[in-house]
Formats: structure tokens, sequence, C-alpha cells
């Protein structure tokens, strides 16, 4: 049939046979809402990326001048020259204390939950509730609560006691990411050496373990980089230190990167504050590549254990 | 092993109660100078022996809620965005994107917000209250920007990622089934998300706002930056104000006598009060889903 009669034909029919595949009315409406709505999703994801770019942007523009090889390698001198060589190194200090009692005890909280207490333990049921309500502390109570604890006994602020509630900061992000690590761990691997005879603890620390251990030191990373950029609980353990040297001693104050910025922020000269954006962009960068390589980590972790 | 890990779980507990310990003791001068008054009293005045957390209380509901009522819609926008319409190359790159937004340090938001944002809120606020002005929300401004509007902005960008990453989590349990099913009997992708997707994870999602509510709420130092720490309640969120944590922030290192510290310390008794009661509300809204604060 050629074009022509084609169209001759539609014209003599009572209805067009192509209606049902041509939105209108009612159906119109409905993709219109539809489109509408995957438009503004869109929108609203992109929102989120933007505000990442807006704030990462932010802070480089303004840190990118304080910025040099001496700004990471020398302590400062005076409020408003040198670099942050102390304070990097005391955040360093003060997490990896932290991170040495928390991810060990959120591990050992971490394989409790999963291996050793069973599906319906009451005990687990608690323990989970605490944890929740551990990770759902506010920071600066977490301060306040050291404060009490170490602080006023001791008399004095410290890195110690810094350490101590960076430690409660991490404890259950660590618990939470090692439980879900050890859920992914097959079944078939603890039957086979629950088979063999293997003893629960045996199993966990030559099995159980091993093939969850990519996926739990992401967690510890990520918990790490969330610890080392908090501020309040610092400020209530932790802010009153030499700012000029670095200190090794953990039971006297330690200079922390965040309260460099924390405080340099206050001081009335520009120099201090440009140094604070300084402070700030070498902290965000830290941060953002450990997360960047927890990802990676974990993206290839997740790959073995599937195999 | 298994001593040593019942061990750590018992020392969880430990702390939790020792938290609340700690709190109580250290804050005995103002909890039995004050009792509970101390919640509707409105007065903050550390000299004269008067301290009250009403207007604590009220920044922190205040700009909380209005952290949730702006990064709820757009959380979970994001969080279908990225569990149903992204492509799979898009949604590798974008969702671990927005987690980042969790990972920036509060003290950066903070610093952030007082730069560049107060200048902002500055500058929007003019056309928002001649076209919004009636309602007293949106009323006379303070001269600089710093508000209650702009820790509500703040907290609207730390709470985002919360809330689209554990929402994404859960739309992307819908069982393909139950979606397929509705494509198959004609409805448009809008009509799968309000029919499927949304009605079976309503409880999941409501536990994460109320995850992002606690979250909201506790935020220190980012808020300490852009509110001002002013002892007042105004109904413009254009003005001023304080929250409960942001005032431990800014005075707990300079108490003018033992009952303003021993006050504080009573702040954060209410605070943990609140956290505490927010996670067990997330738990019990959240059913049969898993819905906590995580890391990965």
């Amino acid at each position: 049939m050629s074009a022509t009669a084609e169209t001759a034909l539609y014209e003599r029919m009572p209805f067009d046979p192509t209606a049902p595949l041509t939105p209108s009315g009612n159906l119109r409406r409905r993709a219109v809402v539809s489109r509408f709505v995957q438009i503004t999703a869109t929108a609203a994801a992109a929102f989120a990326v933007a505000v990442l770019v807006i704030v990462c942007y932010g802070v480089a523009v303004r840190g990118a001048s304080a910025l040099s090889f001496d700004f990471v390698v020398e302590n400062p001198s005076g409020l408003a020259s040198g670099g942050i060589f102390n304070a990097l190194i005391g955040t360093l200090e003060i997490v990896a204390f932290g991170a040495l009692i928390a991810l060990p005890l959120g591990v050992m909280t971490g394989l409790y939950l999963t291996e050793f207490a069973g599906p319906r333990s009451r005990t687990a049921r608690v323990l989970r509730l605490a944890l929740d309500m551990m990770a759902g502390l506010p920071t600066i109570v977490v301060g306040l609560f050291v404060y009490g604890l170490i602080v006023i006994p001791q008399r004095r602020q410290s890195g110690f006691a810094g350490g101590i509630a960076l430690a409660i900061v991490m404890l259950p992000l660590m618990a939470r990411s090692s439980q879900e690590v050890l859920l992914l761990v097959p079944g078939s691997l603890r039957e086979a050496a629950d088979a063999l005879g293997v003893s629960r603890w045996r199993t966990v620390l030559s099995v159980i373990l091993p093939t969850a251990f990519g996926g739990i030191l992401t967690g510890a990373i990520l918990a790490t980089a969330r610890a080392a950029g908090e501020t309040a609980p610092l400020l209530i353990c932790d802010s009153i230190y030499n700012t000029d040297t670095t200190s090794l001693n953990l039971f006297h104050g330690v200079p922390s990167v965040s309260m460099f910025i924390y405080t340099s922020y206050d001081l009335p000269l520009t120099q201090a504050v440009i140094r604070a954006w300084g402070a700030a962009f070498v902290l965000m960068v830290l941060i953002l590549i450990a997360n960047v390589a927890a990802r990676l980590l974990l993206a290839r972790s997740r790959g073995r254990m599937a195999r | 092993m298994f001593g040593l890990c019942a061990l750590a779980g018992v020392l969880v507990v430990v702390t939790l109660v020792d938290v609340i310990y700690q709190l109580v003791n250290n804050g005995q001068l103002a909890t039995s100078r004050f009792g509970l008054g101390f919640l509707g009293h409105t007065a903050w005045k550390p000299g004269f022996h008067i301290e009250g957390a009403g207007a604590l209380i009220y920044g922190t509901l205040v700009s909380s809620l209005m952290a949730i009522v702006l990064a709820t819609p757009l959380g979970i926008a994001i969080g279908l965005y990225l569990s149903m319409m992204a492509p799979v190359r898009v949604r590798a790159v974008v969702g671990p994107l927005v987690e980042m937004l969790a990972a920036v340090p509060s003290i950066i938001y903070g610093f952030w917000g007082l730069v560049v944002l107060v200048p902002f809120v500055d500058r929007l606020e003019p056309g928002l209250h001649s076209a919004l002005g009636f309602i007293p929300l949106f009323g006379p401004a303070s001269p600089i920007g710093i508000s209650l509007f702009s820790a509500g902005l703040v907290l609207t960008v730390m709470i985002l990622p919360i809330i689209s990453a554990l929402s994404r989590d859960l739309f992307l349990t819908v069982p393909a089934e139950l979606k397929d099913g509705a494509a198959a009997l004609g409805a448009t992708p809008w009509e799968i998300i309000r029919g499927v997707v949304l009605p079976t994870t309503v409880s999941g999602v409501t536990a994460a706002v109320v995850l992002g509510l606690g979250r909201a709420l506790g935020e220190a130092i980012a808020v300490s930056f852009v509110i001002g720490d002013v002892n007042a309640i105004h109904p413009s969120l254009f003005q001023p104000a304080s929250t409960l944590a942001e005032r431990i922030a800014n005075q707990f290192l300079a108490p003018v006598n033992p009952l303003h510290l021993a006050a504080m310390f009573y702040a954060g008794l209410v605070l943990v009060v609140i956290g505490m009661l927010t996670s067990v509300a997330a738990r019990a809204i959240a059913g049969r889903f898993d819905v906590t604060q995580r890391v990965i």
C-alpha cells in the first residue's frame, strides 16, 4: 500500500488507530507528573553534589593562599606565622590513641553481636540499643562526659582525655561497620570450620577475621577520618596547650588541627584567619583522601568476598 | 575470645550509664537549684546565678526542625534518584559524593557557613521578608545574617547525606517484583514510587529522618559559628539565637561561677535525653528495617 493510500485509509476510518499509543488526557497528565518528579529528583542530587563542590571550592580557594610546603612541616611562630606541623602531629597522636582503644573494642563488639550472641539473644538486643544510643550521643556531650571522668579528677586538660573522647565517638561507628562486614562473611565458611571441629574462637581468628579484614579496615579508616575532624570533644577536653611547640606527651595539652582552626578564626588578625583556612583545607583534603581510599578498598574487598 | 568480646559489649553499656552519671553528678548544683524549671526558664544570666534553658531549647528545636523540613524532601528525592533513576555509572559516582557531605568536618561547615553562607543569607533575607513577611517566621532580620536561619541551612547540609544515604539503602530493599508488577499494570515511574516504594519503606524513611533530627539537635561547633549565641526567643528566623549544644561549646571554657558550669552540664543532660529519645524512637519506628548511623 502506498503512503497516500495509507493516509486515505486512515482518513476513512471512524477512529484514529494510533490513539492508544500516544498519551493524551489523563495518561499525558500522569506522564508529565512522573517526568516532573524525575527531573526534581535529579535536580536534588545535582544540588547535593553542587553543595559539596561549593564547600570544597570555598575552602580550597581561601586556603590556597596560606598553603606552602613550610605550612605543613613547620611549627607556628606566634599567632600569625609559621606552619601547623605541631597541630598535625597532635591530631595524629590523639586520633591514633583513640583508634587504639576504639578499633579493637569496636571489632570485638561486632564479633560478639554476629558470632557469639544468638539471633534471639536478649543481651545482644540491649547491646545494639546501647550502640545506637552511643552513636546518637552529641559529640559535645561526649566531651562533657570525658571532662567529668578525666579532666576534673586530673585537674587538667590533656591529649589523653581528648583521645578517650574520640574513642567514644569512633566505637559505635566501628562496631556498626564491622558488624555489617561480618554479616557478609559466608555462613558456609563457619559451617566448614565447625565441621572440622574447630573451636569458635579459632574460627573467628583464623577464618572470619581474615575474610572480613578488608571491610573492617575500610570501617576503621572511615571512623578514624570522622574522629580526625571532630572539634567539640577536643574543645572541652584538650583545648589548652602550648601553641608553638610539638607536644609528644599525651598527658599534657596536645594541639590539634581542628582546635587550631577553631581558635585562629577568633583572632583579630587577617593572617591568622588565612592560616585557619589553610589548616581547614589540609584537614579536608586528608579526610577526603581517606574517604576515597576507604571506598576503593571496600569495592575491592566486596568483590573478593563475592568470589 | 567470647569473654573478651562480651567484655567489650559490657564496656559499651557501662560507658553509656557513666555518661548519664557524670552529667547528673557534675550538674548537681544546677539540677538541685533549678529543678525542672530549668527547661522552661528563658533567662540566662550566669553572673546573677540565673540559668534557664528555655531559649536554648527553642533555638535547638526550631533550627533542627527547619533542617528536617528542608532536608527530608531533598534527601528522599536524592535517595530515589540514586536507587531508581540514575544510570549505574552515575550512581557509582554521585552516591559516594553525596555521602562525602557527611565526611566534611563540622568545623569546616561552621567556618564555611560563617564566611560564605551568612553573607548569602543576608542577601536572601530582604526578598524573603518582602514576599513572606506576613508570616512571623520571616520577620525582621539581624543586620549581618547571623541567625537561626543560617544555622538551619548549615544543619540541612549536614543531615542531608544521612537522610539520602539511608533512604537510598531502604529503597534498594524494595523487591523488584513489586516494582515490576506495578509497571506491568501501567504505572508511571512516579506512581511506582508513590504506590509501591514509599509505602513499603515509610517506617524506615521516617526512622532515617528521626536519626537526622537527632544529629541536628546535637550539633555544636558548626552551629556556634553562624547562630550568634544570643539568648533570645524571637519569632523571626532571621534573628540570632542559641542552641543547647552551641551554648556549651561557646561558654564551657570560661564559666563565671561553678553554677554556670553545672548549668552547662544540665544542658548537656537535656541534650543527651533528647538524643537518646531520638535513637530509641528511630529504632522503634524503623520496625523491621535496620536503620542506624553508620560510616559505610
